[in-house]
């Protein structure tokens, strides 16, 4: 299994530099001169120059490449000019948040939805699986942000059982209650959307599997029903809904953008839409990297599951 | 085409997000002509106007303009520009993958490693990045939302493209001289436009919302040109003092996004056959029991008794008699064979026994199935699930599929007990050892450990047979447990279940489609054919005397060992499926004996009451 775990940690280095490589010709393609473009346009041409050379953008495409990179190797993602920090800095804080939020909402679409799925299944055109399947149909229709937004008024300024946005309440709070009533709303909204698909997926997987012969010789065995459809069929099913936990995983890291500024929740997806109205590139870029690389590192992490859970994957 | 649209809209739900989506298009095409005010006037004295109020059906947003005018023109925008995000992502996307596809080796490799590139990224960050460095715009919005989604099309195309590219008619087109350009346009294109044409109306609901998203952050329409997005996202800033501002251009948002859905979950179950099948449906614990006719009475003797035992699958309005009266028995150290071709109903018949028919669309019409005298087709579940592996234990034909690929051999095994007994998992292990050995499997202990994937298909077979004894049944019902095996493999398990039947006194149902293998093991064999038993004695007697014609046939298949050169006779033709019967014999028309009278009516199961065959012209008299 370590050996399986190396092999393909060490398959993500390619991928890694080729999101580095894909990223660094998007930024390339901005048009004009990027330090006038930060520096705005009544800037002195010394200044402009200066940047420039700061920057690093008087030398050539595939020598600015490996200067960023290797920067990007030593930790340095270069400074924030609109925050005045370094890059890395930002994206650590703000990482926490994200991964909070998102953790939190991957988890509740997993269990939620997996489950959802099983008992859709199991008691397939019952009121119960109909039940399910309108609210799936529901939650994968509606834009995340949209439904964070209704949250908001019914839970928030209707009903005011949890507060409307934010991370921690500004004055006394800060402690593990004060988190969980902030990310309730913004985790659940977040999750909606996965916990459909999941849901979806789950169902489907669950009632082909439960046409297998496997599934026959349990039941020629003796097991009890409920032992065959949760433990027999769910087991086999779940080979094929964990690789879509990992597609969703990226759904859910997506759409964390949305509700990050629906919640004012602290996280990178905001940081990078204020970087991008802003037009701190330096921050977007290394925003953009990291994340994507944190995102192909779980990914490993689900292939590995993948390899625990299937004695037939050569691991 | 038309029994598509048929079928498509026989589910309401399809049919209502059609409706919904035609009414959305038709007011978004017409709203040039509708009597709408300017959607960008603004009236300051007029803002957050609630809904019906005079003059503004909705209200009016934060800069006093009229909603239903914004949100006809923002539907429009926001359509438009999914649509045309969804139409270059495909033409992008296709292209690359056709280009991929046909070029094959190092080209595609390349080209299909950059888009694997592109998917790696959590989709919005690519997004995101296209539009920092293009700078927020709806034209801008558009590209990213494009470029985000070209991959999708270049996979799904090229993986066609390339079972297209090595088809004969692309051959003979380069043979004929045509040049790549226009193999590709004139030859794989055409091809692989209904694919294109699918992928656009399952992504273009993605792409209303994705570039939709993009404007609620700012970061597409902007001012004062509005999308659904857009509007959304100026709202957000009034959501607590005006909420219909915001509810107005969400719920449009919603309505379109599941009307899509409902569209495209419509046309993907109208094209999948499964559907109609009753593939997709979950099979219940037991097979469905719905006796038309009076139970039959209890017969004086017997460990298994089937009587008039009637199986049919009901499949949409079609029926198929899988079983249909069959009355067999067997006793305490008998071994009964069932044999037949595949489709005779011999394996339906085991399977009905324990009620292991997959139902839907099993039923068991009529019978019973009695094990010591207790009809077992009537009882509740509790009960059956007892007598499953317990009483009554299966072997099954194909061992990999049948045994769970992700347990452990010795975790299965030791389940097969505990699910009976109420034993501790080293005792239940321990046991599950004796009997790997008993089938004198090499390694037993290390075997144990083992994944089904990790066994050869005779080992694989062992264990089924060691987790069928695993709880000393009374009766063994084995469908084709040899098949799938070589010759050696296959004589020696064969050994292993005659000697079972002798030390243990195991009644066993033996189901083969070969006579060579019922006459080693079995005293007694049922002939099946469409579902009906034909003839039945003991395996002597039928061996040496066949009376019915097609039990004839079948035993001229076996090869004789030292026989010397003879004509193996293959039975022409196919066995009659079994939902249309013609009256009278069904063997009738593949065979040589038959006259006008085999077609006129029922034939009955008559003879000696030892032998017996359903036929008027036997090849000898029972």
């Amino acid at each position: 299994m370590a050996g399986y775990i190396l092999k393909r940690l060490l398959s993500a280095i390619p991928v890694i530099l080729g999101i580095t490589v894909i990223v660094f010709l998007i930024m390339a393609m901005i048009p004009g001169d990027p330090a006038t473009a930060i520096l705005g346009s009544y800037a002195t041409p010394e200044n402009v120059e200066k940047l420039n050379r700061d920057l690093g953008l008087d030398k050539p495409l595939a020598q600015r490449y490996v200067i960023w990179l290797g920067n990007m190797l030593t930790g340095d993602f270069g400074r924030s000019f609109s925050l005045n920090r370094p890059v890395l800095d930002e994206i650590l804080d703000r990482f926490s948040a994200t991964l909070i939020l998102a953790g939190t909402a991957f988890v509740l679409c997993s269990l939620i939805g997996i489950l959802a799925g099983a008992i859709s299944a199991a008691r397939q055109y019952s009121l119960a699986d109909k039940a399910i399947t309108f609210v799936v149909l529901i939650g994968i229709s509606v834009p995340s942000f949209f439904l964070g937004m209704m949250m908001i008024l019914l839970f928030a300024v209707k009903l005011r059982w949890l507060p409307v946005s934010g991370m921690y309440a500004i004055y006394g709070g800060g402690d593990l209650p004060d988190l969980l009533a902030h990310l309730a709303m913004p985790a659940l909204a977040l999750a909606a959307v996965a916990t459909g698909v999941v849901a979806r997926l789950s169902r489907s997987a669950m009632l082909e599997v439960l046409r297998q012969d496997y599934i026959r010789t349990a039941r020629a065995k003796g097991v009890p029903e409920g032992r065959v459809v949760y433990g027999h069929a769910l087991r086999a099913a779940m080979v094929s809904i964990i690789p879509v936990l990992g597609i969703q995983a990226g759904f859910v890291l997506s759409g964390a953008v949305y509700i990050e500024m629906v919640f004012q929740w602290p996280g990178v997806g905001r940081m990078l839409v204020d970087a991008i109205l802003k037009r701190d590139i330096l921050l977007v870029q290394g925003g953009v990297v990291f994340v994507s690389a944190c995102y192909v590192l779980f990914n490993i992490a689900v292939d590995v599951a993948q390899g625990l859970l299937d004695p037939r994957i050569k691991t | 085409m038309t029994a598509f649209l048929r079928l498509l809209f026989r589910n309401r739900l399809a049919a209502l997000g059609a409706a919904v989506l035609a009414l959305i298009l038709a007011l978004v095409i017409l709203a040039p002509l509708l009597p709408l005010p300017d959607p960008d006037a603004t009236a300051t004295a007029e803002r957050f106007a609630r809904p019906f109020s005079p003059g503004h059906l909705l209200g009016t947003d934060h800069l006093g303009r009229d909603l239903l005018a914004r949100l006809v023109h923002g539907t429009r925008m926001s359509l438009a520009i999914g649509l045309a995000a969804a139409l270059a992502a495909a033409v992008l996307g296709s292209a690359i993958g056709i280009v991929a596809g046909y070029a094959g080796g190092r080209t595609d490799n390349i080209i299909m490693r950059a888009i694997d590139m592109l998917m790696a990224f959590p989709y919005i960050l690519l997004a995101l990045a296209i539009v920092a460095a293009l700078g927020p715009g709806l034209l801008n919005a558009l590209i990213a939302v494009a470029a985000v989604n070209i991959p999708f099309f270049a996979r799904n195309i090229r993986g066609i493209t390339v079972g297209l590219a090595g088809r004969e008619f692309i051959d003979a087109a380069r043979l004929a001289g045509m040049g790549h350009g226009r193999i590709i346009l004139s030859e794989l294109l055409p091809n692989v436009l209904p694919v294109i044409v699918i992928g656009v109306s399952t992504t273009v609901g993605w792409m209303i919302l994705e570039t939709a998203g993009l404007s609620f952050l700012g970061l597409g329409s902007q001012p004062p040109q509005a999308d659904l997005g857009s509007m959304l996202g100026e709202a957000r800033a009034a959501l607590i003092t005006a909420p219909h501002t915001s509810v107005v251009p969400g719920l449009m948002i919603f309505l379109i996004v599941m009307s899509i859905n409902l569209l495209g979950d419509g046309v993907r179950d109208a094209l999948d056959p499964r559907l109609k099948s009753g593939a997709l449906s979950r099979p219940r614990a037991t097979t469905r029991v719905d006796r038309k006719g009076p139970v039959p009475d209890a017969p004086a003797k017997g460990l298994l008794d089937l009587q008039s035992l009637e199986t049919q699958f009901h499949v949409g309005p079609r029926v198929y008699r899988a079983v249909n009266q069959v009355s067999l028995h067997v006793g305490r150290g008998e071994c009964l064979g069932i044999i037949g071709e595949s489709g005779s109903g011999k394996s339906v018949t085991a399977l009905s026994v324990t009620g292991l028919v997959a139902s839907p669309p099993g039923v068991v019409t009529g019978g019973a199935v009695r094990y010591e005298g207790e009809d077992l087709l009537g009882m509740p579940y509790g009960r059956l699930r007892a007598i499953r592996g317990e009483k009554i234990a299966y072997i099954f034909q194909d061992p990999l599929a049948t045994l769970h690929p992700l347990y452990r051999i010795g975790a299965q095994m030791a389940e097969a007990i505990q699910v009976h007994h109420r034993v501790g998992a080293k005792e239940a292990e321990g046991r599950a050892l004796e009997l790997l050995r008993a089938v004198r499997i090499p390694n037993p202990e290390s075997r144990l450990r083992n994944y089904p994937h990790e066994m050869s298909g005779g080992m694989r077979q062992r264990v089924g047979i060691a987790m069928a004894l695993a709880n000393d049944p009374e009766v063994l019902i084995a469908d084709e447990p040899t098949t799938a095996l070589d010759v050696t493999v296959q004589a020696q398990i064969l050994a292993l279940l005659d000697e079972l039947r002798r030390e243990r006194g195991l009644a066993i149902v033996f189901i083969t489609h070969d006579f060579g293998v019922v006459a080693q093991l079995c005293d007694r064999v049922a002939v099946m054919y469409a579902g009906r038993i034909v003839e039945q004695g003991p395996t002597a007697e039928i061996l040496a005397r066949p009376a019915h014609p097609y039990t004839a046939r079948l035993i001229a298949c076996v090869p004789e060992l030292g026989g010397g050169k003879r004509e193996l006779a293959a039975i022409p033709g196919l066995p009659p499926v079994v939902d249309k019967l013609p009256p009278g014999c069904a063997f009738a028309p593949r065979c040589d004996r038959a006259r006008p009278d085999c077609r006129a009516g029922e034939i009955a199961l008559a003879g000696s009451g030892r032998h017996d065959v359903r036929c008027l012209h036997p090849e000898v008299t029972p």
